[in-house]
């Protein structure tokens, strides 16, 4: 269980890492600053296991991959959002850090709530008003990145070397 | 090189859709991962021409690249290195991650790496094209999110993260999902100052920063042939400020003309691959827009769509303004820059500040007379960087301060100080407000609009316009 975080629409990559830390990618260090321009409080008061709860189109803008990572490094166990700008989708994927998409959750969870995450059924459960939430499951192949503990494992264990079609299957989720 | 059988209507006249065809982007796509076909939703992998990084995303792409396992990128000619973001190298971590940088790209033997100063070098997205690098029908990731601007010629490209670049280097290859589209059916041309970066902010203030998520702009129409080649770059650069995947226009005489000039020797090989969209291609909705009736626009902050005609902007004081970036650092900015300010003055409370794109750009400047027009005037002129478009380096803002930019992001916080702000805008704007001390036009300083502006650009400059 984790407590929330909430934010709105159009969260941007330039307020969740910004530009004059991206001399670094330590990810303890953007960590620090992560957040910083629209919350200033967030990196202090982040806990591990903790839960980033925003609307629409989260993370748009840059392709720094500092964005999730920075995410990921502050302790956050999983963003839920309405929607998510594509790269940062992918970014997300690729380092592992989990994502949910779910408007109904998005919109209705509060800051400060306590709630929790199951990434096997997709449920979100907030603890503090008894709602729960189904969200969008990720496509097969995507899941198979993410067992493969990301893109690094995927290419390691045979992914991307001879097999062109990734999945046949027309997919939902971005 | 090759094209598709004759007998394709013009993109214009596709008929509204649902049918089985495919998009322009769809078409690439099904060719580089190998398929006769493919719909919108479908996973598939693909073969890159490009793999392209920058001096903030390459360094993580390089640890992940060893922990591929790999020892070699899959092609030492087609990874491309640019450090443009941080440099001239601006503080001792920019250095070391550049130096990271330099020493990846001897160890791969890579062709395309340049350092600063040499004429290949400037912004990632106004070299690559200038020299060469991008054919049609090419599939290009880049870790930057404007990588997008290489649809200008009829590519696929799109912006990825340095996890996708570092497995794009050590395989050449990239899942991805393929997009449904929107049609942009253009008509008519612009008037007046209007370039096609207002072409694209009006368009992002219509649909919205997530208004094409997920999906491709395809530009059609009759008004394709009324735009440049830069203005193309322009619109097709910002297409990832309405969320899009890619955007991309379909190759004409012009861009025929542009690679005639950039890259002669691969068009005489038959390189690159003419698209069309097929006549039943699937669109997920169609806009149209009337070239003629778009007004010079301006972004507020803190997004790009919130925009308004510069005529209701009202009176905005601003402090320093910005002419150059990935966006509008080429040289029809540039002329269009000095047009404005030739012979006037920078008004006391602004600090101007052009940058030129590349080298090339900054030394063709030169040679035309127009870096003495814009010192002349009171305006600095920077070395090719990307420095203040995100905040980096050279024109950081204050608190309070405002700016008026012909860059790309007017988020919170882009270019400084959070309580500071961004105003997006073509460069006519941007330099008739450097003049004015406030966002103004440039008929508020007394320039009148020119009767047929592309008329004299093609009059003047580069065969494709003569």
């Amino acid at each position: 269980m984790g407590r929330v975080f909430k934010y709105g629409d159009h969260v941007d990559t330039d307020v969740i890492i910004p530009a004059r830390y991206l001399n670094t990618s330590d990810p303890a260090e953007l960590a620090r600053h992560c957040m910083e321009d629209l919350d200033t409080s967030f990196a202090g008061r982040v806990r591990p296991g903790d839960i980033l709860v925003a609307g629409i189109n989260f993370g748009s803008g840059s392709s720094r991959e500092h964005a999730p990572m920075a995410i990921k490094a502050s302790g956050i166990r999983c963003v839920i959002a309405a929607s998510f700008a594509r790269i940062f989708y992918r970014n997300a994927i690729n380092t592992g850090l989990a994502i949910l998409e779910s408007p109904e959750a998005a919109a209705e969870i509060a800051d400060g709530d306590d709630v929790d995450v199951d990434f096997e059924t997709g449920l979100i459960s907030d603890r503090t008003t008894g709602r729960t939430y189904r969200s969008t499951p990720f496509p097969p192949f995507i899941r198979r990145i993410i067992e493969a503990d990301g893109l690094v494992g995927y290419l390691r264990s045979g992914g991307m070397a001879g097999t062109r079609v990734a999945g046949s299957e027309p997919e939902v989720t971005p | 090189m090759s094209s598709q059988p004759a007998g394709h209507p013009a993109a214009g006249s596709a008929p509204e859709t649902g049918g089985a065809g495919m998009t322009m982007t769809q078409k690439i796509l099904a060719r580089k991962a190998g398929l006769p076909h493919v719909t919108a939703g479908q996973l598939v992998e693909v073969d890159l021409d490009l793999v392209l990084g920058n001096d903030v995303t390459t360094p993580p792409a390089i640890e992940v690249f060893r922990a591929t396992g790999k020892t070699r990128v899959f092609d030492p000619a087609k990874v491309v290195l640019v450090p443009d973001h941080f440099t001239p190298n601006k503080d001792i971590k920019s250095a070391e991650q550049c130096r990271k940088m330099r020493l990846f790209a001897q160890e791969q033997d890579l062709s395309n790496y340049h350092e600063a100063g040499e004429p290949e070098m400037g912004v990632e997205h106004v070299i690559l094209p200038d020299n060469g690098l991008v054919m049609p029908g090419d599939a290009i990731i880049g870790a930057d999110s404007h990588t997008c601007t290489y649809g200008a010629l009829g590519a696929f490209a799109t912006g990825v993260g340095s996890t996708d670049m570092a497995c794009g280097m050590a395989t050449g290859r990239c899942w991805l999902k393929i997009p449904g589209a929107i049609r942009v059916r253009l008509s008519g041309a612009p008037r007046g100052f209007v370039t096609g970066k207002d072409v694209v902010l009006d368009l992002i203030g219509r649909i919205g920063v997530d208004g094409a998520l997920y999906r491709s702009l395809e530009y059609t129409g009759p008004g394709v042939a009324a735009l440049t080649m830069e203005e193309r770059l322009t619109i097709a650069n910002m297409a990832i400020e309405a969320g899009a995947k890619n955007g991309i226009f379909p190759v004409d005489d012009r861009t025929l003309a542009y690679l005639r000039e950039v890259a002669p020797e691969r068009l005489a090989r038959g390189e690159g691959w003419i698209v069309e969209p097929d006549a039943d291609a699937s669109y997920d909705e169609t806009l149209d827009i009337d070239l003629s009736r778009v007004p010079l626009t301006v972004a507020f902050p803190h997004l790009p769509s919130n925009t308004r005609p510069v005529d209701l902007a009202g009176a905005v004081p601003v402090d320093q303004v910005v002419i150059g970036s990935c966006t509008n650092g080429r040289m029809e900015d540039m002329r269009l820059a000095a047009r404005i300010l030739s012979g006037r003055r920078v008004s006391k409370s602004v600090r101007c500040i052009v940058i030129p794109g590349s080298q090339r750009v900054y030394a063709r400047c030169l040679e035309e007379g127009l870096l003495s027009i814009f010192v002349a005037a009171g305006a600095l002129v920077s070395a090719p960087t990307c420095g203040p478009c995100l905040g980096g380096h050279m024109g950081i803002l204050a608190d309070g301060e405002r700016c008026v930019s012909t860059t790309n992001r007017n988020f919170v916080g882009r270019m400084g100080h959070t309580g500071s702000e961004v105003y997006l805008a073509g460069v006519p704007v941007a330099a008739a407000s450097a003049v004015a001390g406030r966002i103004a036009a440039p008929e508020e300083i007394g320039i009148e609009a020119p009767a047929d502006l592309r008329a004299e650009w093609l009059g003047t400059a580069g065969p494709e316009r003569a």
